[in-house]
């Protein structure tokens, strides 16, 4: 059930001592490099393109230059497959990995608005924590006065800010969807009618864009003219749903447009999990008398833990990034009461390097807290086997 | 994964049962309340493009146009204003094509590859290399956007379709790898092993034996990406470019742009003309799209 664990086979290929196409290539990569170098200066001064992509070219080709020349005299197992993955390598190295150390260690810097690249940059900046003192000093981002008094008497938890807003609706969202998701999934397992048209209606949400569910719940959410105004217009008067424009409410509105969008891609799931239970259990606990819903709590549950983590860590992941439903159902408001990390982040990216880089480090945290149970059920158990 | 259909369309189950019983009463009650939860918004979405603003204000939500009328999709499809022109969402659906096409391609070019290579031909830190774009594709995004914006602005790019083209490749290529890997491992190895005794080279495993064999993987990945790269807001509002952004950016500056009271009845035309491709995908495609997104979790 893990997604990492290939098939045990030997998939070991011979040794290819093809030298002349190493070779051939060789000689390709080289006349490129000749090309790439003395064409953008025959290049119109207003050209589209910059020459800055030829000089890039012509770095990314150092490392296949050297692997071919490497080839030509030593040989290459499985030079192709290592060859085509080079674009892959590009991306996890360059982009996955040193973006990611590049937000990390320029949040210590007083990086603002020009960007700073290298290590010297880096030992001239270098500020330490300030960026972070300043990011949690600052209202928008979190304001927690309940924190300082905490537990003492007339103590009341309230948090507002961009990153307790993303905690609650993360918290939230997760916990509905996916107990809902699960009775939805368990609920279409009873050989019933017509499955396939509940799975399409439950899942359709699913397949529109946030933006488009956060527009059609804002309208139905809206007082002005909807929910609230239609039930009022019938005669109940004092109905009151105006959530989406309450400071204190926001963030559970867009709780519902959330719910409405995930929880059909949590049945799916659980309802994949859930089929792949053998059959034998069910005869077995059959067997022995123990109703149905002791045997889906007390046997298939457990027994789909590898399932309910996966869906678990990649339900919040979505959460955590949180920021296209924000800004079609609220845009942030009333005021900035529906903040996001995201939308704090990329409203930074002009004026307040610093504060974005540090901002995204904090993400960065959050999302390693809640992948840690997937990665000790993904990557733990082959240290075991 | 389980084949759904075929479970449910055996009958089993040893003694007969009465007609119905309470817990199944149950059970298709909860189901159906959920369904019309869930149908409710596309009710109004469609219900609400057919009224006239007047309608809307002085009437109920939930209870259709006694007058139906076209004249909110015509306005929002053709000259519905985005801030400063007013040329109805049609740009942005174009726009999103010029994204969607190239990006798809792209992506799933690389990717499938890289499934290939990472599944028939590991190499030394292969499995290494795959597990850092795993981990990769749960950092939330915001940590690697300036970096790119960086790069792209390096190469000139930013603020273009290639760079949006970039940017989907980039970030498609944990999940794509992934399913093609799974899929090209699940194929039986003598296939492999057969070709590579008659002498095909890498590539021509890949294009004559593999591809092939792989239709329904090549579809699903195409739904995976055309709906995710049609539904992107963020990296098109950050890389594409006013000139190019796509239609979910466009429905956005649509709906926020009203000036004089809100068009309720184009703003819901425009937003389903914006789901429509996706919503299209999903109706005709169904059980891919479903395996498309469980093969990422479950599958193994």
């Amino acid at each position: 059930m893990s997604i990492t664990s290939l098939p045990e086979t030997d998939r070991s290929v011979p040794l290819n001592r093809n030298r002349r196409s190493a070779l051939i290539a060789l000689a390709g990569l080289l006349v490129a490099e000749v090309v790439l170098g003395s064409i953008w200066k025959i290049l119109p001064q207003n050209s589209a393109v910059s020459p800055n992509v030829f000089t890039a070219l012509m770095f990314l080709m150092v490392p296949p230059i050297l692997f071919f020349i490497y080839d030509a005299i030593w040989g290459i197992k499985s030079r192709n497959s290592k060859m085509a993955s080079y674009p892959m390598m590009l991306i996890a190295l360059g982009v996955f990995v040193l973006g990611t150390l590049w937000t990390v260690m320029f949040s210590f810097t007083n990086i603002k608005i020009i960007p700073l690249f290298t290590p010297a940059d880096w030992v001239k900046g270098f500020v330490g924590l300030a960026n972070y003192k300043r990011l949690f000093n600052t209202s928008r981002w979190m304001d927690c006065p309940g924190l300082t008094k905490a537990f003492q008497s007339g103590w009341e938890f309230k948090c507002a800010g961009a990153l307790p807003n993303m905690v609650t609706y993360a918290v939230l969202s997760i916990a509905i969807s996916v107990s809902l998701g699960f009775l939805l999934a368990v609920m279409m397992d009873q050989k019933i009618r017509a499955e396939g048209v509940f799975r399409t209606i439950f899942l359709y949400p699913f397949a529109l864009s946030f933006v488009v569910t956060g527009h059609v719940w804002a309208w139905i959410m809206s007082p002005e003219y909807g929910l609230q105004h239609s039930i009022r217009a019938l005669g109940w008067e004092s109905f009151s749903f105006d959530w989406i424009a309450n400071r204190d409410m926001v963030m559970y509105a867009i709780v519902i447009a959330g719910i409405w969008q995930g929880t059909g891609f949590v049945m799916a799931l659980m309802l994949a999990g859930l089929r792949g239970i053998d059959d034998e259990i069910w005869k077995a606990a059959k067997v022995d008398g123990i109703p149905a819903w002791r045997t889906y709590i007390q046997i298939v549950l457990p027994m789909m833990k590898p399932v309910l983590v996966t869906t678990f860590v990649i339900v919040s992941s979505g959460a955590v990034r949180i920021y296209d439903l924000v800004v079609a159902t609220t845009d942030g408001g009333p005021g900035i009461s529906s903040d996001v990390p995201t939308r704090y982040i990329y409203q930074n990216f002009s004026a307040n390097l610093g504060q974005s880089l540090s901002a995204s480090t904090v993400m960065l945290v959050a999302m390693a807290v809640v992948l840690i149970p997937w990665i000790r059920v993904e990557f733990g158990k082959k240290s075991q086997a | 994964m389980a084949n759904t259909s075929t479970i449910s369309a055996e009958p089993s189950g040893a003694k007969p049962k009465p007609f119905i019983t309470w817990e199944r009463a149950v059970v298709y009650t909860v189901l159906i309340v959920c369904a019309l939860f869930f149908l409710l918004p596309l009710y109004i979405m469609i219900i609400t493009s057919l009224k006239s603003i007047s309608e809307i204000q002085g009437g109920n939500i939930f209870v259709p146009s006694s007058n139906p009328s076209l004249a909110a999709w015509e306005k929002a499809w053709n000259s519905a204003c985005t801030g400063l022109y007013c040329e109805g969402i049609k740009v942005g659906f174009w726009n999103s094509i010029k994204i969607t096409v190239p990006s798809t391609i792209v992506s799933i070019a690389v990717a499938s590859i890289s499934g290939y290579s990472l599944a028939n031909w590991p190499f030394k830190f292969s499995e290494g290399f795959f597990t850092i774009l795993l981990l990769g594709s749960f950092i939330p995004y915001v940590v690697m956007l300036y970096p790119i914006v960086i790069i792209t602005r390096y190469l000139g790019i930013f603020s273009t379709l290639p760079a949006v083209v970039l940017v989907h490749t980039i970030f498609g290529l944990p999940i794509q790898t992934l399913l093609f890997r799974n899929y090209f491992a699940s194929l039986p190895q003598e296939l492999f092993k057969a070709a590579r005794v008659d002498g095909a080279s890498y590539w021509q495993i890949f294009f004559r034996v593999f591809v092939p064999m792989s239709v329904p993987i090549f579809t699903v990945s195409v739904i995976l990406q055309v709906t995710g790269i049609w539904n992107d807001f963020l990296f098109g509002v950050i890389y594409a470019g006013p000139t190019n952004y796509p239609m979910t950016v466009q429905l956005n500056n649509i709906v926020n742009s009203a000036q004089g009271g809100k068009a309720y009845n184009v703003d819901m035309a425009a937003t389903i003309l914006t789901g429509l491709v996706p919503l299209t995908i999903y109706f005709i495609s169904g059980k891919y799209f479903v395996r498309g997104i469980a093969a990422g979790a479950v599958k193994g």
